[in-house]
């Protein structure tokens, strides 16, 4: 299985109410999302043709990989509501 | 407004094993779990080591759900174009009690957690805990589910981001040079395939991990193990490298390629994946770990630092339980003593100098940096592939002498890397 959308697809997902990470008001130019783009495991940032990044929350794995690689300061950061998001079967 | 004696945040490793402990004891304890079920939020590589933690919980293991014995071990050096693997197997692996499981830590940790009920702990599933509560300067329950919840004393259990600790000013936010980013496959596969292609019997199974081309030059490297009826295939990598290193493209894409190499894809030929996960893990050793207690909160498992990669060995399951272990000790001292301020809460630092977790990770203090060493990712597994593809080489004419073919790749240049780099290695 090669294809990143399809992987996801494979795993558990409960609806969230709210996305849980954010990309705070007036950094969505910073680089540091450079570093969440090439490292978030379920590919869910991207470059918009206007060159912000945009942050697509479904299919999040909630791996703390952004967190890490931009801070706080950048994103507004936290785990999904209890009983939401990513349901792991096997882990 | 409710209050109990001790909330443990995270029904992990580390959060059950302090529960077990504690319930044991009888003491009042609530375990708060954000996923489904506990285990429904842990990825993990797959492979405990039991000897540490046998003796601290007597007459869990018996019937534990792991997956297979691990009997064969295997280091691969990836070069671009070809591999040197290790391999080791003996006796004593597969003689008297097993030392090391494969695990599926969602199936693992929900059955660890029926256990933890039996013994009288109150499991919350579905609730996540968004804060502390500090009073007077001390912690004195949190925020869980939009509720304030309070108790003598807190366990962060919370996994390898830390945000509780973080909360309760025991630590700072983690940093991308102290941690890595490991995605992993769950590939299903017919158990009687697994056993053929490992050369395993049931019940038994191989472990192997793989460094250098994988991650394109970056710290980290790959990793299979056989569960009873799939195989666990991940990457692991440091996400400072990631950040720095454009030329290794994306962690999906690396993780692809990783797949695709001719000593991966016969093993997972014919598999079917059935999830993918992916988690944050600290790798920054001793120097990285959390302060590990504060007034009213004790600090275990990933969410204090305890995962420990020798390069051989990656382990984080076995710290996390003993750790989970000695908070519940410190608590049973603390509950004597009445007090449950850092004062009293410090016996749980002690608890851990004098056992196997801090002591390995004093010993290990350097590793961490001596293993970043990037020849370790690129060099020395082109080295040990060149060398050995001209040492097994039949050229059409006569073949070279060998010590002329040592001599092309070990000249004295890069014998002189080796020198410098080994007087590191005497530091692990």
């Amino acid at each position: 299985m090669t294809d990143l959308k399809a992987k996801l697809g494979l795993n558990v997902f409960k609806p969230l109410p709210t996305p849980h990470i954010k990309i705070r008001p007036g950094m969505e130019r910073d680089p540091r999302l450079k570093a969440a783009m090439r490292g978030c495991p379920a590919g869910l940032y991207s470059v918009s043709e206007t060159g912000e990044f945009v942050l697509t929350i479904d299919g999040c794995l909630e791996c703390g990989t952004c967190r890490i690689a931009c801070g706080s300061e950048v994103l507004e950061w936290n785990y999904p509501e209890g009983g939401t998001g990513v349901q792991f079967r096997f882990g | 407004m409710e209050k109990f004696n001790v909330i443990i945040a995270g029904a992990g490793l580390a959060g059950l094993a302090a529960a077990w402990t504690l319930a044991g004891e009888g003491v009042e304890v609530v375990v708060l779990e954000r996923g489904d079920y506990p285990g429904s939020k842990n990825v993990s590589g797959g492979r405990i080591y039991l000897n540490p933690v046998r003796d601290l919980f007597p007459g869990l293991w018996e019937e534990a759900p792991f997956e297979r014995a691990i009997v064969r071990e295997g280091a691969t050096l990836m070069a671009r174009n070809r591999s040197v693997t290790f391999q080791y197997t003996g006796s004593e692996l597969r003689a008297g009690q097993p030392q090391s499981y494969s695990v599926l830590r969602s199936k693992f940790d929900r059955w660890f957690s029926e256990r933890v009920e039996e013994r009288g702990a109150m499991l919350l599933s579905k609730t996540l805990v968004t804060d502390v509560i500090r009073e007077n300067g001390k912690i004195a329950g949190v925020i869980a589910g939009g509720d304030e919840l309070r108790a003598d004393v807190v366990i962060a259990c919370d996994g390898a981001l830390s945000l509780i600790p973080e909360k309760a000013g025991l630590r700072a936010p983690g940093r991308a040079h102290d941690n890595a980013v490991g995605v992993k496959e769950l590939i299903q596969l017919d158990p009687a395939v697994i056993n053929d292609r490992f050369n395993v019997a049931d019940g038994e199974g191989a472990a192997q991990l793989f460094v250098g081309d994988v991650t394109k030059g970056l710290f980290g490297g790959g990793f299979l193990y056989t569960n009873r009826d799939s195989i666990s295939l991940g990457l692991v990598a440091a996400i400072e490298d990631i950040a720095r290193e454009e030329a290794a493209g994306d962690i999906p894409a690396l993780f692809e390629s990783f797949k695709a190499r001719p000593e991966i894809e016969p093993l997972i030929r014919g598999g079917k994946t059935v999830e993918y996960g992916a988690h944050v893990i600290p790798e920054g050793g001793y120097r990285a770990l959390s302060r590990l207690y504060g007034d009213g909160i004790l600090v275990a498992g990933d969410s204090a630092g305890f995962a420990l990669n020798l390069g051989f060995t990656v382990r984080g399951m076995e710290y996390a339980l003993a750790s989970g272990y000695y908070a519940a000790k410190a608590i049973l001292e603390a509950k004597k003593a009445g007090r449950y301020n850092a004062a009293t809460l410090a016996v749980y630092q002690k608890f851990l100098e004098d056992s196997f977790v801090l002591k390995d990770f004093r010993t290990f203090q350097d590793t961490p940096r001596v293993l970043s060493n990037p020849h370790l990712f690129g060099h020395y597994p082109e080295l040990a592939g060149n060398l050995l593809r001209d040492l097994y080489d039949i050229p059409a004419g006569p073949k070279s002498p060998i010590f002329t073919t040592l001599r092309q790749h070990l000249t004295l240049s890069q014998l002189w890397t080796m020198l410098k780099d080994a007087r590191e290695v005497t530091k692990i």
